[in-house]
């Protein structure tokens, strides 16, 4: 993993409307969303959205349904036009492309996984996956043989002559994300991918998806509208309110430190046992001694669940922290519980909905 | 003492309508009747004619008669019906040597090459044994009762006209799709080629081509025939699942390849059931076509109305409903089978 940016968006603003320029004025100079409704019958789509995507990270974009997500992901291949601002992949400014550049950045820089899988319903999930190829003109034996490859690794093999219907949720979802890989594109744009599927093939499917970016390292914008998935696959979150950006951080950052009360909200309700990692509620060391009482050693990336397991629930437990290289914390039991109690769904009644 | 006299008096225009009336236009029947009853009659209100055309040539000699706006559609249409017909003639011509050609050819094929030929076409079009031995049985009887030769001809007029509605149709179906300007334009033609009654249709037709053409017919057919796969073709385009258009955009494909790749197939279904109704009007109107003299089941069809032969109409009607479940039938399974190849 390096730092470079692959993916950059500056004051981005969509308008949806008969005018979208002459209502965007407006919308710099500050008006609501609401009052913009009322009095222009304008809607804004996205307000001043500025976010960098890492080389090989995973950016997970979350919001509710109506903050804009759909959009906001829908600008990095331009299948909507924005009204304002600016997209950068790979430092080319992807609004100054023309039909040709704009068809060959869809073809060759990335591809796309939807929530309602969008297969080709008279073609076979072989056909299916190779997509992207035949769109470029690869020859049929080379297409097929690619498609095969990913199919076997997505656990598709053996289906590749079945059509989409036949298939479960699950599988069609996996052609669609076979169907992205065939197209060997750097950055995966994933919308929603797997919020149309039920609770247990989601979990596979996300740890399809994490062990694949083990091994492949793309650039991942994933949108979702859900907390647990978010945290579960984000190295980086970004947090969508009514068209705007509330937080974005690492989250388990953002779990423990939320700006605002909406994002208060969203983390109240989440196993935080589960997300929160020991590195991010230790003690760092930092050049002190390691404490003689400690009882045991937990990695730096262990879950908070994995050390109360361990400590067998007894709260006098302390652990010493190891990272990569040697110990670089502590973590006593007491701290790890409050870390577990969120900030404001301590204070009785707090949550609004 | 016609009702809105007052209305040209009060207007001053009394003058104008007196002025050049020469007074002897034809008189309606209408006007002998009220000559005949002593000209005076006492109007109420209740009796207080529409201000129709008539109503007012009555007070006023200077308006014209409905009678004339008629004439003058008619006389519009003879004026420009020579410059129609030179360009009209020689565009529709390869029409009448297609039809000819096709009549020719199925007349000239002996019963037992046409009848596996056609057999093998519906087991190919339905891959179904059942409807390929029905439409055996169907043909042995309309051979066995001697209407074989009309139905042929019959035939030989639905696969050509129907192969050119599909042929113009699909394509002006597809630019609709893409274009809305198009289709708020093209919709009321449809509208008014669908509703005007078939007969109607015949009449400008004579007026501009030689009956003894078959194109006359042939066009007549089409135009009837054509609305419904003109429609489904766009309604069908219109209908493709926006999520895979998306998805086809997003992987990049060129308008070209989303036509054919993507549109098209997942049009196909309702494409086909236009397709089925196109053919099922072009034998409507190959019957009605007869009375421009098309050639086939319709013939014997007129023959039994003008000469109330009973039996000849009933049978050959007969024959027709045959010829329209075999057609209807076989369409419609290999509709089932695009239908069955892409379910969701």
């Amino acid at each position: 993993m390096d730092d470079t940016v692959k993916i950059s968006i500056r004051n981005l603003y969509k308008v949806f409307g008969p005018q979208p320029q002459a209502a965007l004025e407006h919308v710099m100079a500050g008006m609501s969303k609401t009052e913009l409704l009322e009095k222009h019958h304008h809607v804004i789509g996205l307000r001043d959205i500025n976010v960098d995507m890492h080389d090989g990270r995973i950016t997970v974009i979350m919001g509710l349904s109506g903050s804009g997500k759909s959009t906001l992901i829908r600008h990095f291949n331009r299948l909507i036009e924005p009204t304002a601002g600016q997209v950068k992949v790979d430092d080319e400014d992807v609004l100054g492309y023309g039909e040709e550049d704009l068809r060959n950045l869809r073809r060759s820089m990335m591809s796309m996984v939807f929530q309602r899988f969008a297969l080709l319903p008279h073609r076979t999930v072989i056909e299916n996956a190779a997509t992207s190829l035949k769109v470029r003109g690869v020859g049929k034996s080379d297409y097929l043989a690619e498609a095969q490859k990913w199919l076997d690794r997505v656990g598709l093999a053996g289906y590749d002559n079945r059509y989409p219907h036949q298939l479960s949720g699950g599988m069609q979802q996996r052609v669609g994300i076979a169907r992205a890989l065939t197209s060997n594109s750097p950055i995966m744009l994933m919308d929603e991918a797997f919020s149309a599927l039920d609770p247990l093939i989601r979990t596979d499917m996300q740890d399809l998806l994490l062990e694949l970016q083990t091994e492949l390292h793309k650039t991942i914008v994933f949108i979702t509208h859900d907390l647990d998935e978010a945290l579960k696959i984000a190295d980086h979150l970004v947090i969508l309110k009514d068209g705007f950006i509330v937080q974005q951080g690492e989250p388990q950052y953002i779990l423990l430190n939320p700006n605002d009360p909406y994002i208060e909200d969203f983390v109240s309700d989440i196993n935080r046992a589960r997300v929160l990692r020991v590195r991010s509620i230790m003690i760092p060391l930092e050049g002190g001694a390691v404490p003689p009482e400690a009882h045991g050693e937990v990695s730096c990336n262990d879950t908070l669940e994995s050390v109360i397991a361990r400590s067998g629930g007894d709260t006098s437990h302390a652990y010493v922290v190891v990272g990569d290289d040697g110990p670089v914390g502590t973590l006593d039991m007491t701290r790890l519980i409050k870390a577990l109690v969120p900030r404001v769904a301590s204070e009785a009644g707090a949550r609004k909905y | 003492m016609a009702t809105y006299e007052f209305v040209f008096d009060g207007l001053g225009l009394r003058d104008w309508c007196d002025s050049g009336g020469t007074g002897d236009a034809p008189m309606s029947m209408a006007d002998l009747l009220a000559q005949s009853g002593g000209g005076t009659k006492d109007t109420s209100l209740w009796d207080l004619p529409f201000p129709s055309l008539d109503a007012l040539n009555d007070s006023c000699e200077k308006i014209i008669q409905s009678r004339d706006l008629t004439k003058g559609v008619e006389q519009g249409f003879l004026a420009i019906k020579d410059a129609l017909r030179f360009v009209l003639d020689p565009m529709t011509q390869p029409l009448s040597w297609v039809l000819e050609f096709a009549l020719a050819t199925f007349e000239w094929t002996p019963w037992w090459i046409m009848f596996p030929i056609l057999i093998m076409v519906v087991y190919l079009a339905s891959k179904s044994i059942r409807i390929a031995v029905f439409v055996t049985a169907c043909l042995a009887f309309l051979a066995g009762i001697d209407h074989y030769e009309f139905a042929m001809q019959t035939l030989a007029i639905i696969f050509v006209c129907a192969f050119l509605c599909v042929l113009f149709g699909v394509p002006i179906g597809i630019a609709m799709s893409r274009n809305d300007t198009l289709q708020r334009m093209t919709i009321p033609i449809l509208d008014m080629l669908q509703t005007l009654p078939p007969f109607v249709y015949l009449i400008p037709l004579i007026f501009l081509f030689s009956v003894t053409e078959p194109k006359l017919y042939g066009i007549a057919i089409i135009l009837y025939a054509i609305v419904p796969v003109i429609r489904l073709t766009d309604l069908g385009i219109r209908l493709v699942d926006q999520d895979v258009i998306e998805a086809a955009d997003s992987f990049g494909m060129t308008d070209r390849q989303k036509l054919f790749g993507v549109q098209i197939p997942l049009a196909l279904p309702n494409i086909m059931a236009g397709v089925n109704q196109t053919i099922m009007m072009s034998l409507a109107m190959v019957v009605i076509a007869s009375l421009v003299s098309a050639p086939g089941l319709g013939v014997l069809v007129l023959r039994g109305i003008r000469n109330l032969e009973l039996g000849v109409g009933l049978i050959s009607g007969l024959g027709i409903v045959l010829l329209a479940i075999i057609l209807d039938r076989v369409t419609k399974a290999a509709l089932d089978r695009v239908n069955a190849a892409q379910k969701h």
